[in-house]
Protein backbone atom coordinates (compact mmCIF):
# COMPACT_ATOMS: atom_id res chain seq x y z
CA UNK A 1 0.00 0.00 0.00
CA UNK A 2 1.56 3.41 -1.07
CA UNK A 3 1.95 6.21 2.19
CA UNK A 4 -1.26 7.99 1.03
CA UNK A 5 -3.36 5.05 0.75
CA UNK A 6 -2.61 3.93 3.71
CA UNK A 7 -2.77 7.26 5.60
CA UNK A 8 -6.53 7.46 3.82
CA UNK A 9 -7.20 3.59 5.39
CA UNK A 10 -5.95 4.72 8.80
CA UNK A 11 -7.96 7.97 8.73
CA UNK A 12 -11.17 5.66 8.03
CA UNK A 13 -10.55 3.74 10.42
CA UNK A 14 -9.85 6.51 13.23
CA UNK A 15 -13.04 8.04 12.06
CA UNK A 16 -15.16 5.24 12.41
CA UNK A 17 -13.89 5.12 16.50
CA UNK A 18 -16.57 6.56 18.42
CA UNK A 19 -15.29 9.31 20.86
CA UNK A 20 -16.68 7.50 23.94
CA UNK A 21 -14.32 4.30 22.71
CA UNK A 22 -11.27 6.61 22.88
CA UNK A 23 -9.44 6.37 26.32
CA UNK A 24 -8.37 8.94 28.05
CA UNK A 25 -5.00 10.52 26.96
CA UNK A 26 -2.90 13.62 28.50
CA UNK A 27 -1.46 15.73 26.06
CA UNK A 28 2.10 14.38 27.90
CA UNK A 29 1.28 11.15 25.49
CA UNK A 30 0.95 12.66 22.36
CA UNK A 31 4.08 14.64 22.43
CA UNK A 32 7.65 13.48 21.66
CA UNK A 33 9.88 11.55 23.63
CA UNK A 34 12.35 14.43 24.38
CA UNK A 35 8.77 16.66 25.58
CA UNK A 36 8.03 14.01 28.03
CA UNK A 37 11.92 13.45 29.07
CA UNK A 38 11.99 17.17 30.15
CA UNK A 39 8.67 16.97 31.88
CA UNK A 40 9.40 13.66 33.64
CA UNK A 41 12.69 15.57 34.99
CA UNK A 42 12.46 18.30 36.98
CA UNK A 43 15.95 19.07 36.63
CA UNK A 44 15.21 19.23 33.27
CA UNK A 45 12.14 20.95 33.47
CA UNK A 46 12.54 25.25 32.17
CA UNK A 47 8.58 25.42 34.55
CA UNK A 48 10.84 24.98 37.32
CA UNK A 49 12.47 28.50 37.14
CA UNK A 50 8.96 29.88 37.60
CA UNK A 51 8.44 27.44 40.31
CA UNK A 52 11.35 28.42 42.54
CA UNK A 53 9.66 32.43 41.88
CA UNK A 54 6.34 31.43 42.85
CA UNK A 55 7.78 29.45 46.25
CA UNK A 56 9.23 32.73 46.84
CA UNK A 57 6.25 34.85 46.41
CA UNK A 58 4.32 32.65 48.11
CA UNK A 59 6.45 33.74 51.33
CA UNK A 60 6.20 37.48 50.44
CA UNK A 61 4.34 39.53 52.50
CA UNK A 62 2.64 42.29 49.63
CA UNK A 63 -0.19 44.94 49.74
CA UNK A 64 -1.75 46.86 52.04
CA UNK A 65 -2.34 43.93 54.41
CA UNK A 66 1.05 43.19 54.81
CA UNK A 67 0.02 39.79 54.34
CA UNK A 68 1.56 36.44 52.78
CA UNK A 69 -0.01 34.09 50.89
CA UNK A 70 2.00 31.58 53.76
CA UNK A 71 0.09 33.94 56.48
CA UNK A 72 -3.45 32.64 55.62
CA UNK A 73 -2.32 29.26 54.15
CA UNK A 74 0.74 28.08 55.88
CA UNK A 75 3.35 26.23 54.28
CA UNK A 76 2.73 25.88 50.56
CA UNK A 77 2.27 21.96 50.84
CA UNK A 78 -0.85 22.74 52.03
CA UNK A 79 -2.28 23.70 48.91
CA UNK A 80 -2.47 19.53 48.08
CA UNK A 81 -5.40 18.83 46.29
CA UNK A 82 -6.48 22.20 45.28
CA UNK A 83 -5.27 22.45 42.03
CA UNK A 84 -6.72 18.88 41.12
CA UNK A 85 -10.49 20.41 42.24
CA UNK A 86 -10.20 23.63 40.63
CA UNK A 87 -12.15 25.54 38.79
CA UNK A 88 -15.27 25.48 41.02
CA UNK A 89 -18.88 26.87 40.82
CA UNK A 90 -18.42 29.56 43.67
CA UNK A 91 -22.21 30.06 45.02
CA UNK A 92 -21.75 33.03 46.50
CA UNK A 93 -20.48 34.89 43.10
CA UNK A 94 -22.79 32.95 41.37
CA UNK A 95 -20.21 32.08 38.75
CA UNK A 96 -17.06 29.53 38.07
CA UNK A 97 -13.61 30.87 39.52
CA UNK A 98 -10.93 29.48 38.11
CA UNK A 99 -8.07 28.95 40.31
CA UNK A 100 -5.95 31.64 38.29
CA UNK A 101 -8.99 33.96 39.25
CA UNK A 102 -8.55 32.71 42.63
CA UNK A 103 -5.27 33.63 43.23
CA UNK A 104 -5.71 37.18 41.89
CA UNK A 105 -9.09 37.39 44.35
CA UNK A 106 -6.53 36.40 47.29
CA UNK A 107 -4.44 39.08 46.34
CA UNK A 108 -7.13 41.94 45.97
CA UNK A 109 -9.67 40.87 48.89
CA UNK A 110 -7.21 39.79 51.37
CA UNK A 111 -3.78 41.18 50.64
CA UNK A 112 -4.42 44.38 49.36
CA UNK A 113 -2.35 44.21 46.70
CA UNK A 114 -2.93 45.14 43.01
CA UNK A 115 -3.68 41.34 41.05
CA UNK A 116 -0.86 40.25 39.04
CA UNK A 117 -0.84 40.74 35.56
CA UNK A 118 -2.13 37.92 32.99
CA UNK A 119 0.89 35.83 31.72
CA UNK A 120 3.20 37.78 33.76
CA UNK A 121 6.62 35.93 35.50
CA UNK A 122 4.65 36.10 38.80
CA UNK A 123 1.51 35.20 38.48
CA UNK A 124 2.48 31.60 36.63
CA UNK A 125 4.78 31.38 38.98
CA UNK A 126 2.15 31.06 41.62
CA UNK A 127 -0.20 29.32 39.39
CA UNK A 128 2.59 26.59 38.53
CA UNK A 129 4.20 25.47 42.55
CA UNK A 130 0.06 25.88 43.86
CA UNK A 131 -0.82 23.30 40.79
CA UNK A 132 2.97 21.12 41.35
CA UNK A 133 1.16 20.39 45.28
CA UNK A 134 -1.43 18.60 43.05
CA UNK A 135 0.91 16.74 40.63
CA UNK A 136 -0.24 12.36 40.48
CA UNK A 137 -3.54 13.48 41.83
CA UNK A 138 -6.61 12.76 39.46
CA UNK A 139 -8.47 15.54 38.41
CA UNK A 140 -11.54 15.62 40.28
CA UNK A 141 -13.88 18.71 40.06
CA UNK A 142 -17.34 18.86 41.11
CA UNK A 143 -19.56 19.02 38.18
CA UNK A 144 -23.21 18.51 40.22
CA UNK A 145 -25.42 20.46 42.17
CA UNK A 146 -24.85 24.65 40.89
CA UNK A 147 -22.29 23.32 39.03
CA UNK A 148 -24.15 21.55 36.34
CA UNK A 149 -25.70 23.98 34.47
CA UNK A 150 -21.63 26.10 33.98
CA UNK A 151 -20.44 22.50 33.16
CA UNK A 152 -23.74 22.44 30.17
CA UNK A 153 -22.66 25.35 29.26
CA UNK A 154 -19.18 25.07 28.85
CA UNK A 155 -20.08 22.18 26.95
CA UNK A 156 -22.43 23.67 24.74
CA UNK A 157 -19.06 26.22 23.84
CA UNK A 158 -17.33 22.85 23.38
CA UNK A 159 -19.29 21.70 20.71
CA UNK A 160 -19.88 25.11 18.65
CA UNK A 161 -18.43 25.61 15.39
CA UNK A 162 -17.27 28.89 15.27
CA UNK A 163 -14.56 31.32 13.86
CA UNK A 164 -14.32 32.03 9.99
CA UNK A 165 -12.91 28.01 10.00
CA UNK A 166 -16.18 26.73 11.65
CA UNK A 167 -14.55 24.50 13.72
CA UNK A 168 -15.54 22.96 17.35
CA UNK A 169 -13.05 22.29 19.83
CA UNK A 170 -14.87 18.85 19.42
CA UNK A 171 -14.37 18.32 16.10
CA UNK A 172 -10.44 18.49 16.49
CA UNK A 173 -10.23 17.15 20.36
CA UNK A 174 -13.09 14.26 19.57
CA UNK A 175 -13.10 14.16 16.18
CA UNK A 176 -9.80 14.11 14.83
CA UNK A 177 -8.03 13.96 18.30
CA UNK A 178 -4.24 11.63 17.45
CA UNK A 179 -4.42 12.98 13.81
CA UNK A 180 -1.71 15.12 12.40
CA UNK A 181 -2.82 18.61 12.20
CA UNK A 182 -0.22 20.17 9.94
CA UNK A 183 2.57 17.64 11.07
CA UNK A 184 1.82 18.41 14.79
CA UNK A 185 -0.50 15.33 16.50
CA UNK A 186 -3.87 16.90 17.46
CA UNK A 187 -3.61 16.11 21.55
CA UNK A 188 -7.54 15.41 23.09
CA UNK A 189 -7.00 18.66 24.76
CA UNK A 190 -6.69 18.04 28.37
CA UNK A 191 -6.00 20.92 30.96
CA UNK A 192 -4.20 19.28 33.59
CA UNK A 193 -0.86 20.09 32.48
CA UNK A 194 -1.27 23.84 33.13
CA UNK A 195 0.29 25.82 33.29
CA UNK A 196 3.10 24.55 30.76
CA UNK A 197 6.36 25.69 29.56
CA UNK A 198 5.50 25.35 25.95
CA UNK A 199 9.03 25.08 23.59
CA UNK A 200 7.00 26.92 20.71
CA UNK A 201 6.67 29.33 22.92
CA UNK A 202 9.69 29.47 24.47
CA UNK A 203 8.10 30.32 27.81
CA UNK A 204 5.58 29.52 30.05
CA UNK A 205 1.95 30.16 29.69
CA UNK A 206 -1.66 29.87 31.63
CA UNK A 207 -4.51 27.59 29.92
CA UNK A 208 -6.27 31.12 28.75
CA UNK A 209 -2.87 31.81 26.46
CA UNK A 210 -3.55 27.59 25.15
CA UNK A 211 -7.30 28.52 24.50
CA UNK A 212 -6.83 31.76 22.88
CA UNK A 213 -4.22 30.28 20.70
CA UNK A 214 -6.61 27.74 19.56
CA UNK A 215 -9.49 30.28 19.05
CA UNK A 216 -7.69 32.48 16.89
CA UNK A 217 -6.27 29.70 15.04
CA UNK A 218 -10.10 29.21 13.81
CA UNK A 219 -10.02 32.61 13.34
CA UNK A 220 -12.54 33.44 16.09
CA UNK A 221 -13.04 35.96 18.79
CA UNK A 222 -11.10 34.46 22.11
CA UNK A 223 -12.74 34.58 25.28
CA UNK A 224 -11.98 37.68 27.99
CA UNK A 225 -9.90 36.84 30.68
CA UNK A 226 -13.21 37.95 33.25
CA UNK A 227 -16.07 36.45 30.68
CA UNK A 228 -17.88 34.13 32.84
CA UNK A 229 -18.09 31.78 29.99
CA UNK A 230 -13.86 31.01 30.43
CA UNK A 231 -15.04 29.80 33.71
CA UNK A 232 -17.71 27.67 32.00
CA UNK A 233 -15.09 26.22 29.46
CA UNK A 234 -12.37 25.42 31.75
CA UNK A 235 -14.79 23.66 34.38
CA UNK A 236 -16.05 21.48 31.43
CA UNK A 237 -12.52 20.99 30.46
CA UNK A 238 -11.71 19.55 33.53
CA UNK A 239 -14.88 17.55 33.98
CA UNK A 240 -13.96 15.59 30.84
CA UNK A 241 -10.31 15.08 31.96
CA UNK A 242 -11.51 13.54 34.98
CA UNK A 243 -9.51 10.73 36.43
CA UNK A 244 -6.07 12.15 34.51
CA UNK A 245 -3.06 12.69 36.73
CA UNK A 246 -2.33 16.57 37.86
CA UNK A 247 0.85 17.02 35.72
CA UNK A 248 1.43 20.58 36.53
CA UNK A 249 3.75 21.90 35.43
CA UNK A 250 3.46 20.28 31.93
CA UNK A 251 6.17 20.28 28.78
CA UNK A 252 4.43 20.85 25.46
CA UNK A 253 5.96 20.99 22.18
CA UNK B 1 -30.19 17.29 -9.43
CA UNK B 2 -30.45 20.33 -7.52
CA UNK B 3 -30.08 23.72 -8.60
CA UNK B 4 -29.81 26.31 -6.41
CA UNK B 5 -28.42 30.31 -6.96
CA UNK B 6 -26.58 31.31 -3.37
CA UNK B 7 -27.10 35.12 -2.56
CA UNK B 8 -24.29 36.54 -1.84
CA UNK B 9 -23.12 39.88 0.13
CA UNK B 10 -22.83 43.28 -2.06
CA UNK B 11 -19.50 42.73 -3.05
CA UNK B 12 -19.52 38.88 -4.30
CA UNK B 13 -20.72 37.61 -7.08
CA UNK B 14 -23.78 34.89 -6.93
CA UNK B 15 -22.81 31.22 -8.09
CA UNK B 16 -24.89 28.85 -9.22
CA UNK B 17 -24.83 25.22 -8.08
CA UNK B 18 -25.65 22.86 -10.18
CA UNK B 19 -25.42 18.74 -8.84
CA UNK B 20 -22.33 18.73 -6.79
CA UNK B 21 -20.54 21.54 -9.04
CA UNK B 22 -20.80 25.15 -9.77
CA UNK B 23 -19.31 25.06 -13.54
CA UNK B 24 -18.99 28.80 -13.75
CA UNK B 25 -15.86 30.44 -12.89
CA UNK B 26 -16.51 33.35 -10.28
CA UNK B 27 -14.45 35.93 -11.85
CA UNK B 28 -13.62 36.83 -15.28
CA UNK B 29 -9.86 36.47 -15.07
CA UNK B 30 -8.72 32.97 -15.60
CA UNK B 31 -6.85 31.22 -12.79
CA UNK B 32 -3.39 31.01 -12.81
CA UNK B 33 -2.06 27.67 -10.88
CA UNK B 34 1.40 29.60 -9.98
CA UNK B 35 -0.85 32.00 -7.59
CA UNK B 36 -2.94 29.00 -6.53
CA UNK B 37 -0.14 27.07 -5.58
CA UNK B 38 1.13 29.49 -2.99
CA UNK B 39 -2.98 29.91 -1.94
CA UNK B 40 -2.95 26.11 -0.93
CA UNK B 41 0.37 25.50 0.00
CA UNK B 42 0.64 28.25 2.25
CA UNK B 43 -0.17 27.76 5.74
CA UNK B 44 -1.63 31.65 6.39
CA UNK B 45 -3.32 32.00 3.52
CA UNK B 46 -5.52 28.75 2.52
CA UNK B 47 -5.12 26.68 5.51
CA UNK B 48 -4.97 23.69 3.18
CA UNK B 49 -1.95 22.31 4.37
CA UNK B 50 -3.55 21.83 8.15
CA UNK B 51 -5.28 19.15 6.67
CA UNK B 52 -4.62 17.45 3.78
CA UNK B 53 -1.11 16.39 2.64
CA UNK B 54 -0.44 17.23 -1.31
CA UNK B 55 3.31 16.98 -3.55
CA UNK B 56 4.42 19.66 -0.95
CA UNK B 57 8.16 18.46 -0.33
CA UNK B 58 8.26 21.83 1.86
CA UNK B 59 5.97 20.11 4.47
CA UNK B 60 7.39 18.73 7.79
CA UNK B 61 4.87 15.92 7.94
CA UNK B 62 1.93 15.75 6.34
CA UNK B 63 -1.37 16.08 7.59
CA UNK B 64 -3.61 12.81 7.93
CA UNK B 65 -7.47 14.89 8.22
CA UNK B 66 -8.11 15.36 4.76
CA UNK B 67 -7.63 13.33 1.70
CA UNK B 68 -4.47 13.16 -0.27
CA UNK B 69 -4.75 16.22 -3.15
CA UNK B 70 -2.60 14.55 -5.01
CA UNK B 71 -4.90 13.20 -8.33
CA UNK B 72 -7.64 15.13 -7.22
CA UNK B 73 -8.02 16.61 -10.71
CA UNK B 74 -8.17 12.64 -11.97
CA UNK B 75 -11.06 12.54 -9.22
CA UNK B 76 -13.07 15.43 -9.69
CA UNK B 77 -13.98 18.23 -11.75
CA UNK B 78 -12.66 21.70 -11.93
CA UNK B 79 -16.62 22.22 -11.07
CA UNK B 80 -16.60 20.06 -8.31
CA UNK B 81 -13.61 21.16 -6.99
CA UNK B 82 -15.07 24.49 -6.63
CA UNK B 83 -18.11 23.96 -5.05
CA UNK B 84 -15.59 22.55 -2.73
CA UNK B 85 -14.01 25.32 -1.74
CA UNK B 86 -17.14 27.40 -2.00
CA UNK B 87 -18.84 25.34 0.20
CA UNK B 88 -18.37 21.88 0.89
CA UNK B 89 -21.18 21.80 2.96
CA UNK B 90 -23.05 21.47 -0.15
CA UNK B 91 -21.85 18.40 -0.59
CA UNK B 92 -21.13 16.80 3.52
CA UNK B 93 -23.25 19.20 6.05
CA UNK B 94 -21.25 17.62 8.72
CA UNK B 95 -17.66 17.95 6.75
CA UNK B 96 -14.96 19.48 8.44
CA UNK B 97 -13.63 21.35 6.16
CA UNK B 98 -14.01 25.48 6.19
CA UNK B 99 -16.32 27.24 2.91
CA UNK B 100 -13.88 29.54 2.01
CA UNK B 101 -16.25 31.52 0.04
CA UNK B 102 -19.29 31.62 2.46
CA UNK B 103 -20.28 33.24 5.63
CA UNK B 104 -23.28 31.73 5.70
CA UNK B 105 -23.96 30.56 9.11
CA UNK B 106 -20.84 31.42 10.34
CA UNK B 107 -21.10 32.69 14.35
CA UNK B 108 -18.03 34.21 17.07
CA UNK B 109 -16.17 35.59 13.98
CA UNK B 110 -12.95 37.06 14.73
CA UNK B 111 -12.97 40.70 14.45
CA UNK B 112 -10.11 40.88 12.16
CA UNK B 113 -12.03 38.39 9.68
CA UNK B 114 -15.60 39.87 10.36
CA UNK B 115 -17.50 40.62 7.05
CA UNK B 116 -15.00 38.97 4.46
CA UNK B 117 -14.73 35.23 3.29
CA UNK B 118 -11.80 33.47 3.82
CA UNK B 119 -10.85 33.19 -0.04
CA UNK B 120 -11.54 35.76 -2.34
CA UNK B 121 -13.29 34.70 -5.56
CA UNK B 122 -10.14 35.32 -7.01
CA UNK B 123 -8.06 33.30 -4.72
CA UNK B 124 -10.93 30.29 -5.15
CA UNK B 125 -10.25 30.50 -8.89
CA UNK B 126 -6.57 30.34 -8.52
CA UNK B 127 -6.75 27.20 -6.53
CA UNK B 128 -8.91 25.78 -8.52
CA UNK B 129 -6.35 26.34 -11.38
CA UNK B 130 -3.47 24.67 -9.27
CA UNK B 131 -5.52 21.35 -8.41
CA UNK B 132 -6.38 20.60 -12.08
CA UNK B 133 -2.91 20.19 -12.35
CA UNK B 134 -2.79 17.85 -9.51
CA UNK B 135 -2.88 14.39 -11.85
CA UNK B 136 -1.58 11.42 -11.14
CA UNK B 137 -2.41 9.31 -15.02
C1 LIG C 1 -8.24 23.03 14.25
C2 LIG C 1 -7.97 22.20 15.38
C3 LIG C 1 -8.25 22.70 16.80
C4 LIG C 1 -9.37 23.33 17.30
C5 LIG C 1 -10.64 23.71 16.58
C6 LIG C 1 -9.13 23.53 18.70
N1 LIG C 1 -7.89 23.06 19.05
FE1 LIG C 1 -7.15 22.87 20.95
N2 LIG C 1 -5.37 22.18 20.17
C7 LIG C 1 -5.13 21.87 18.83
C8 LIG C 1 -3.77 21.41 18.67
C9 LIG C 1 -3.09 20.98 17.36
C10 LIG C 1 -3.19 21.45 19.98
C11 LIG C 1 -1.75 21.09 20.37
C12 LIG C 1 -0.91 22.31 20.41
C13 LIG C 1 -0.46 22.78 19.09
O1 LIG C 1 0.22 22.03 18.40
O2 LIG C 1 -0.77 23.93 18.75
C14 LIG C 1 -4.24 21.92 20.89
C15 LIG C 1 -4.10 22.05 22.29
C16 LIG C 1 -5.14 22.26 23.16
C17 LIG C 1 -5.05 22.14 24.61
C18 LIG C 1 -3.79 21.77 25.39
C19 LIG C 1 -3.60 20.30 25.52
C20 LIG C 1 -2.28 19.96 26.19
O3 LIG C 1 -2.08 18.77 26.46
O4 LIG C 1 -1.47 20.83 26.43
C21 LIG C 1 -6.28 22.44 25.12
C22 LIG C 1 -6.67 22.46 26.59
C23 LIG C 1 -7.14 22.74 24.00
N3 LIG C 1 -6.43 22.61 22.83
C24 LIG C 1 -8.48 23.11 24.10
C25 LIG C 1 -9.24 23.57 23.03
C26 LIG C 1 -10.54 24.19 23.15
C27 LIG C 1 -11.27 24.40 24.46
C28 LIG C 1 -10.94 24.54 21.89
C29 LIG C 1 -12.13 25.33 21.46
C30 LIG C 1 -12.36 26.59 22.07
C31 LIG C 1 -9.93 24.07 20.98
N4 LIG C 1 -8.91 23.51 21.71
C32 LIG C 1 -10.02 24.15 19.59
C33 LIG C 1 -6.05 21.97 17.81
C34 LIG C 1 -7.32 22.55 17.90
C1 LIG D 1 -10.14 21.40 8.75
C2 LIG D 1 -9.81 20.49 7.70
C3 LIG D 1 -9.73 20.94 6.25
C4 LIG D 1 -9.20 22.09 5.71
C5 LIG D 1 -8.56 23.26 6.44
C6 LIG D 1 -9.35 21.97 4.27
N1 LIG D 1 -9.95 20.79 3.96
FE1 LIG D 1 -10.37 20.09 2.06
N2 LIG D 1 -11.30 18.45 2.86
C7 LIG D 1 -11.33 18.13 4.20
C8 LIG D 1 -12.00 16.84 4.36
C9 LIG D 1 -12.23 16.12 5.69
C10 LIG D 1 -12.38 16.41 3.06
C11 LIG D 1 -13.12 15.11 2.68
C12 LIG D 1 -14.53 15.36 2.29
C13 LIG D 1 -15.39 15.80 3.45
O1 LIG D 1 -15.29 15.25 4.55
O2 LIG D 1 -16.15 16.75 3.26
C14 LIG D 1 -11.92 17.45 2.16
C15 LIG D 1 -12.08 17.42 0.77
C16 LIG D 1 -11.47 18.27 -0.14
C17 LIG D 1 -11.49 18.11 -1.58
C18 LIG D 1 -12.12 16.95 -2.31
C19 LIG D 1 -11.02 15.90 -2.39
C20 LIG D 1 -11.41 14.61 -3.00
O3 LIG D 1 -10.49 13.87 -3.35
O4 LIG D 1 -12.60 14.31 -3.05
C21 LIG D 1 -10.75 19.14 -2.11
C22 LIG D 1 -10.47 19.41 -3.57
C23 LIG D 1 -10.28 19.94 -0.99
N3 LIG D 1 -10.74 19.39 0.18
C24 LIG D 1 -9.48 21.05 -1.12
C25 LIG D 1 -9.11 21.89 -0.05
C26 LIG D 1 -8.43 23.16 -0.23
C27 LIG D 1 -7.91 23.70 -1.55
C28 LIG D 1 -8.34 23.73 1.01
C29 LIG D 1 -7.84 25.10 1.40
C30 LIG D 1 -8.26 26.24 0.61
C31 LIG D 1 -8.91 22.77 1.96
N4 LIG D 1 -9.38 21.70 1.28
C32 LIG D 1 -8.95 22.95 3.35
C33 LIG D 1 -10.79 18.87 5.25
C34 LIG D 1 -10.19 20.13 5.13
Amino acid sequence: MSTSAWCRALVLLLAALPAAAQERRSGYDDAGPQVRAMQDDDMANPAFLWVRQGEALWERRVGEAGKSCADCHGAVSEMRGVAARFPEFDAARGRVVTLEQRVNLCRTDFQGAPALAPESDALLGIMAVVGLQSRGMPVAVEVSGAAAEAVARGEAFFRLRQGQLNLSCAQCHDQLAGQSLAGSRIPQGHPNGYPIYRLEWQGMGSLHRRLRACLVGVRAEPLGRDDALLGDLELYLAARAAGLKVETPGVRP
Amino acid sequence: MIAAVVALPAAAAAFQVVGDAIPAPLTDVAGDPVRGRAVVAGRQVGTCVLCHAGPFPDERLPATIAPDLRGVADRLSAGQIRLRLVDPRVVNPATVMPAYFSQAGLVRVGRAWQGRTALTAQQIEDAVAFLMTLKEE
